[in-house]
């Protein structure tokens, strides 16, 4: 299918595509999707202490739209709070890459994957207060 | 060198100019309906047909009046299955054929289900193989027609016709062979192979679109009905004015596979097996789909692992090729081909069919080696399979929220 220039941009140059220590307490890793769909996301979020994401990163196995949705995602979410980040719906994603029916899929996964990460990072917060408490 | 590169010669090939060259008469001046016996006009035309159906005849081994022009393999393939099973009806409603054939068969089998017909759907092997057993002891006294193709569109395998059509001889079971993939690039003998109907394709093998063949056996006579009705065409079995310049074109065409096919096959293996060569030994964790010795010479179905089909046919745009990936598919569903084979899931939305024919050069073979090596090594670096491969992790052991 004919790309939408968005989706492409996004696809030649991707933005934050790698990985962070995902065992370092400040960062949360999400990852949505099954190889046998099609689209696995890891999106990883690190989280400074004013509750910030100072840098994210994600690594996206799906097709063009799958890799441009995650693009987008770390873009977005760079320099936000968490609950800023949370506020970002697959609507969002889809109007702004102008993805078409069959495509939908992708943004909700990227919203998942965003989901995903700050689990895993409240996750870590929580249990790294509890091991400070004892 | 010219981009994009075109490597989807199973979808469809270009016409060859010799073959244009031939059809163009045909559009202007020599216009004639062949069907008109009262003028030169109609007599010029009669006779391009009927040296068009020479050639076409003579390109599986066949008698000219068992050549019957239709639209293409699609039609063909409808008035061989339709055209057999309500004929012959009252004799049995058994039809066999497999599941990896195109879906012009499968669709019409489908059809005949609900107008009463039985149809088996034979699983084939791995290598994408139909299991000669497997297919004897699935016919009962009820089964009228074992279809099974020539070669496959997505992975080029090439089925045991000669096995087939003895089977099918030795039950008095009718067997049709879909060979838009087939003829014209194997050596086939409709006598040889004991075939009863065969459907050709013109786009397939440098001929124009919208032309195509059905073989009708005369010995001993294999009886059809129609499915269009008409001025009575094509001895009753096909009517409407036959498109004269594309006949001409698909004789032209067929001509030519007739004689070059040899050389043709076997330049066209050695590109294949260049490029074959050239990727599987700059990457690891890439597999051939299906039988890789009963093959067409021009067919590469290769998966890459841990890279999606669609984002690899958008790194590697400069050439055309096609992907199993669901992707590529309203259906959102990978490649049944694939799947039949047992090829997983995740491997099928990994598969990307290079075609290769008349027109590929060594040049541009190795081009697209050196691109898909660095697409591949690319997008694997941006794929958290590959990472969680890299770091030992065992994929079939994670738990994927399915979605």
């Amino acid at each position: 299918m004919a790309y939408n220039e968005k989706v492409l941009e996004h696809y030649e140059k991707p933005r934050n595509v790698g990985s962070m220590d995902k065992n370092d307490v400040h960062v949360g890793t999400g990852m949505v999707g099954a190889p046998a769909c099609g689209d696995v996301m890891k999106l990883q979020i690190r989280v400074n202490d004013a509750g910030v994401i100072d840098d994210a990163k994600f690594k996206t196995f799906g097709c063009g739209s799958a890799i441009a949705s995650s693009s987008l995602v770390t873009e977005w979410i760079k320099g936000k709070t968490i609950d800023q980040a949370l506020s970002i719906k697959n609507k969002d994603i889809a109007e702004e890459l102008a993805l078409p029916p069959v495509k939908i899929h992708c943004s909700v996964l990227a919203e998942d994957a965003i989901r995903s990460a700050v689990e895993d990072y409240r996750k870590k917060q929580k249990g790294g207060a509890d091991a400070n408490g004892n | 060198m010219k981009l994009p590169i075109y490597m989807d010669y199973q979808a469809t090939t270009p016409v060859d100019p010799r073959v244009l060259e031939v059809m163009i008469p045909w559009f202007t001046e020599k216009f004639g309906n062949p069907a008109s016996r009262s003028h030169p006009f109609g007599w010029e035309a009669e006779n391009a047909v009927e040296h068009a159906r020479v050639q076409v005849a003579t390109m599986i081994g066949a008698d000219p009046r068992e050549i019957v022009f239709t639209s293409g393999a699609t039609e063909s393939n409808n008035i061989a299955i339709l055209g057999i099973a309500r004929f012959h009806k009252a004799r049995g409603n058994h039809i066999i054929t497999t599941v990896i054939e195109h879906k012009a068969v499968l669709d019409a089998c489908r059809h005949l289900e609900s107008e009463g017909f039985e149809v088996t759907y034979l699983p084939v092997g791995q290598n994408g193989r139909l299991d000669l057993q497997l297919l004897a002891d699935t016919i009962n006294d009820r089964t009228i027609l074992v279809s099974v193709m020539a070669a496959n569109n997505e992975i080029g395998v090439i089925q045991p016709l000669e096995g087939i059509g003895a089977i099918c001889r030795k039950r008095g079971v009718h067997f049709h062979c879909d060979a838009a993939q087939g003829a014209g690039k194997l050596a086939m003998d409709v006598n040889a192979l004991n075939v009863d109907l065969v459907s050709i394709s013109g786009h397939k093998i440098y001929g124009p679109k919208g032309i195509g063949a059905l073989y009708v056996r005369r010995r001993p006579r294999v009886r059809l009905q129609a499915v269009m009705f008409g001025g009575g065409h094509e001895r009753g079995m096909r009517s409407g004015t036959l498109p004269t310049p594309l006949i001409v074109g698909l004789g032209e065409a067929s001509a030519l596979c007739t004689r070059e096919m040899v050389a043709e096959n076997a330049r066209i293996l050695a590109l294949r097996q260049r490029m074959e060569q050239g990727i599987m030994q700059q990457l690891t964790h890439v597999s051939i789909n299906g039988d890789t010795l009963h093959r067409l010479a021009g067919n590469l179905n290769i998966s890459f692992a841990y890279v999606e089909g669609e984002s690899m046919m958008m790194a590697i745009k400069d050439i055309a090729v096609s992907s199993g990936s669901a992707c590529t598919s309203a259906s959102l569903e990978p490649s049944y081909v694939l799947r039949a084979l047992g090829v997983n899931e995740e491997l099928a939305h990994t598969s990307i069919r290079f075609g290769l024919g008349r027109f590929t050069t060594e040049a541009e073979v190795d081009y697209a080696v050196r691109i898909v090596v660095d697409a591949v090594n690319r997008l694997r670096e941006m794929s958290p399979l590959w990472e969680m491969v890299q770091e030992g992790v065992d994929l079939n052991a994670v738990r994927w929220a399915e979605h």
